[in-house]
C-alpha cells in the first residue's frame, strides 16, 4: 500500500509535467492542426534560462529567496513566449497556405535549431540545478512522503490548469479561440482576429510549458539540451490520449500517463515504463481512435 | 435618388487559375433587399466572400459607404457594420446555441440585451435550446443560429447566403418572414437564393449571375416577369 500510495504521488508529480507540456502541443493543434515539434525545445530552452535569471538575481544578492523564485518563474515565461512568438513568425505563418508537410519540416527545423542552439550556448554536458532554490522541507503523512518541491509542483499545475480552464471556457477570448479551432474563416466573419488568437495561442502553451521546463530543473535536477525530445514526446503522447486538440483531454492524459508509468516503475521497472507507454498508447488508440476526450472527426464536416 | 450603401465596381476573383467572378457591377441601396440569383457554381458565394473579407479579389472595388472593403482584412470588415451568414449555416458545432449568438456580438463591447431579447423573440426555438450544442441543432434550427449570430454584430448590411438550403419549406417561410422583419427594423440586406421565387417575392431588386457575371438586372417584379428568368429559375416553360 505504502508503494502505491508513493507511487501515486510521483506519478501526479510527472504527470503535472506532462500536462502542461502537453497543453502547449493541444492548443496550437486545436486551432492550427500543426504539431509545434519545437514545443518540447522551448520547454528545455525555458530551464536554462530559467537557471541562467536565478544565478544571475542570486549574485545580485537583492531580493529575498521567494521573490527570486516568483521572478525566475515570471522573466522565463516573457523569454518563452517571447521566443514561441518568434517561432510562430518566422517558421509557421508564412506556410500558413503551404501544404502541410511544409509545415512538419518546419517544425521540426524549429525544433533542431532551439536544441542545437542550447548545445552550443551551454554545451552538450548535463547541466545541475542547484538544490537549495526551494526550502528542503518535506512532510511525511500515512507513510507517504512529500517535498516541497512536490508539493509545489502539484499545487501550482493545479492551479494553472483551473485558471487555463475558466478563460477558455468562460471568458470572451477563451470562447474566440474555441470558435477559431472549429473554423478559422467563420471566426473571421465573426470580427475574432484569428492570427490574434494564433499567438494567444502561443503565448500560453509557452507559459505552462516554461513552467513545466523549470519544475524539471527542480526537481529532476539534471538538464540537458536534448531534454525536449524526452519530455516532449512523453507530453505529445499525453495530448495524443487524451485527444489531441482537446484541452480536458490533455490535462486527463498527462495525469493518467503520469500515473501509469509512475505505477510501471514502481511495481515492474523503471527501465520498462517506455515500452509501456507504447503499448498504452496503442491500446487507447485501438479502442478510440480519437483519443479519451477527442471528439469523433467525422462530426466536423 | 436612393442612398448607396454598397458599391461593387467590375470586381474579378480568381481561385489560384480558376476565374470564379468575371467582372461583376451592382449595388446595393440602403434599406433595400437585394437578390443575387444564379445557379450551382455561378459565383453568388465567391461574391459573398469577396465582400466579407475572406477572399481578397484580383481587382475591383468593393465601396461601402465610401471606404473600399477590398482592402481591409475580413475581421475589421464585421466591425464596419456588415456580417455575413455563410453558405451552410456553418455555426459552431461544439459551442452551444447561446455560445454562438453570444460570439457574434465578439466585436461589440458587450452583449447587448435589446438585440438579444429580439433575436429570440424572432427565432423562440433558439431561447428554448440555447443551453444545447449548436451541432445538434436541426438544419432549420442552425440556420436560424447562424442568423441570429450574424445580426448580433448589429450589421447595417447583411449578407445571407442560400438561407433556405436543405430546410423544410415550413421552416423556409418562417425565416423569410424573419428577413423580412429584420430588412424593417432599418438593415439592408443580400440575399443569395437559389429558391428565386421565394427570394424575388421578399426582395427590392435582383441579379442574376451565369457563370461569374451579372447577366440580368431589374427590380423584383421585373425579374419574375423576366422570361428567361421564368425559364431558368422559376421553373416555368415557354
Ligand atoms: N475554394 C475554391 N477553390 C477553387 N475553386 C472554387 C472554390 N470555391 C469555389 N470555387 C469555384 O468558383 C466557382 C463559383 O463558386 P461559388 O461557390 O461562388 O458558386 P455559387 O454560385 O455559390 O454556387 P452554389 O449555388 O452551388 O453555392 C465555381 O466554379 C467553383 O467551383
Ligand atoms: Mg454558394
Amino acid at each position: 500500500m505504502d508503494i502505491f500510495l508513493q507511487q501515486v504521488v510521483n506519478g501526479l508529480i510527472i504527470g503535472s509535467i506532462y500536462a502542461l507540456v502537453a497543453l502547449g502541443y493541444t492548443m496550437v493543434y486545436g486551432v492550427m492542426k500543426l504539431i509545434n515539434f519545437a514545443h518540447g525545445d522551448l520547454v528545455a530552452l525555458s530551464a536554462y534560462i530559467g537557471l541562467m535569471f536565478y544565478t544571475q538575481l542570486i549574485g545580485l544578492g537583492v531580493l529575498p529567496q521567494p521573490l527570486v523564485v516568483v521572478s525566475v518563474f515570471v522573466l522565463t515565461a516573457i523569454v518563452a513566449a517571447a521566443v514561441a512568438l518568434l517561432v510562430e513568425r518566422v517558421a509557421y505563418r508564412p506556410l500558413r497556405n503551404a501544404p502541410r508537410l511544409s509545415a512538419v519540416v518546419s517544425a521540426l527545423g524549429a525544433s533542431m535549431m532551439i536544441q542545437n542552439g542550447i548545445m552550443l550556448i551551454w554545451g552538450p554536458n548535463i547541466t545541475i540545478f542547484p538544490s537549495d532554490i526551494l526550502p528542503a522541507v518535506s512532510w511525511t503523512i500515512y507513510g507517504i512522503t512529500i517535498t516541497f518541491v512536490q508539493a509545489a509542483m502539484i499545487i501550482i499545475t493545479l492551479v494553472l490548469m483551473i485558471s487555463l480552464t475558466l478563460f477558455i471556457n468562460y471568458t470572451k477570448m477563451g470562447t474566440a479561440i474555441r470558435a477559431s479551432a472549429i473554423n478559422q474563416d467563420v471566426a473571421k466573419l465573426m470580427g475574432i482576429n484569428v492570427n490574434m488568437i494564433i499567438m494567444i495561442i502561443f503565448i500560453v502553451g509557452a507559459v505552462l510549458g516554461s513552467v513545466g521546463g523549470l519544475f524539471i530543473g527542480m526537481y529532476y535536477r539534471g538538464i540537458s539540451f536534448n531534454l525536449g525530445w524526452v519530455y516532449g514526446l512523453n507530453a505529445f503522447i499525453a495530448a495524443i490520449l487524451g485527444g489531441i486538440g482537446n484541452i480536458p483531454g490533455s490535462m486527463v492524459g498527462g495525469y493518467m500517463l503520469g500515473l501509469f508509468t509512475a505505477l510501471i516503475a514502481g511495481y515492474v521497472s523503471s527501465s520498462w515504463a517506455e515500452a509501456f507507454t507504447f503499448i498504452l498508447l496503442i491500446l487507447i488508440l485501438i479502442v478510440r481512435p480519437t483519443g479519451i476526450l477527442g471528439e469523433r472527426v467525422a462530426e466536423k464536416v | 435618388m436612393a442612398e448607396k450603401l454598397l458599391e461593387v465596381k467590375d470586381l474579378f476573383v480568381n481561385y489560384g487559375s480558376i476565374q470564379a467572378i468575371k467582372g461583376i457591377d451592382f449595388e446595393v441601396n440602403k434599406g433595400e433587399i437585394v437578390s443575387i440569383l444564379g445557379a450551382n457554381g455561378a459565383g453568388k458565394s465567391t461574391t459573398l466572400r469577396t465582400i466579407s473579407g475572406l477572399i481578397k479579389p484580383k481587382a475591383g472595388q468593393i465601396l461601402y459607404k465610401d471606404v473600399d472593403l477590398a482592402k481591409m482584412p475580413a475581421h475589421k470588415i464585421v466591425r464596419e457594420g456588415v456580417s455575413h451568414s455563410p453558405e451552410g449555416r456553418q455555426v459552431f458545432g461544439t459551442l452551444t446555441v447561446e455560445e454562438n449568438i453570444r460570439i457574434g456580438a465578439f466585436v461589440k463591447p458587450s452583449v447587448d440585451k435589446d438585440t438579444l431579447d429580439w433575436i429570440y423573440n424572432l427565432f423562440p426555438r433558439l431561447l428554448e435550446r440555447r443551453k444545447q450544442l449548436a451541432g445538434t441543432l436541426s438544419g432549420g434550427e442552425q440556420q436560424m443560429l447562424a442568423i441570429s449570430r450574424a445580426l448580433m454584430a448589429k450589421p447595417q448590411l447583411l449578407l445571407l447566403d442560400e438561407p433556405s438550403l436543405g430546410i423544410a419549406p415550413i421552416l423556409v417561410k418562417m425565416i423569410f418572414t424573419a428577413i423580412k422583419e429584420i430588412s424593417k427594423t432599418g438593415v439592408t440586406v443580400l440575399l443569395v437564393e437559389q429558391n428565386a421565387k421565394a427570394a424575388l417575392k421578399l426582395a427590392d431588386r435582383g441579379y442574376v449571375l451565369d457563370v461569374g457575371k451579372v447577366t440580368i438586372a431589374g427590380s423584383a417584379t421585373d425579374l419574375l416577369n423576366d422570361p428567361k428568368v421564368q425559364e431558368a429559375y422559376l421553373g416555368k416553360k415557354k
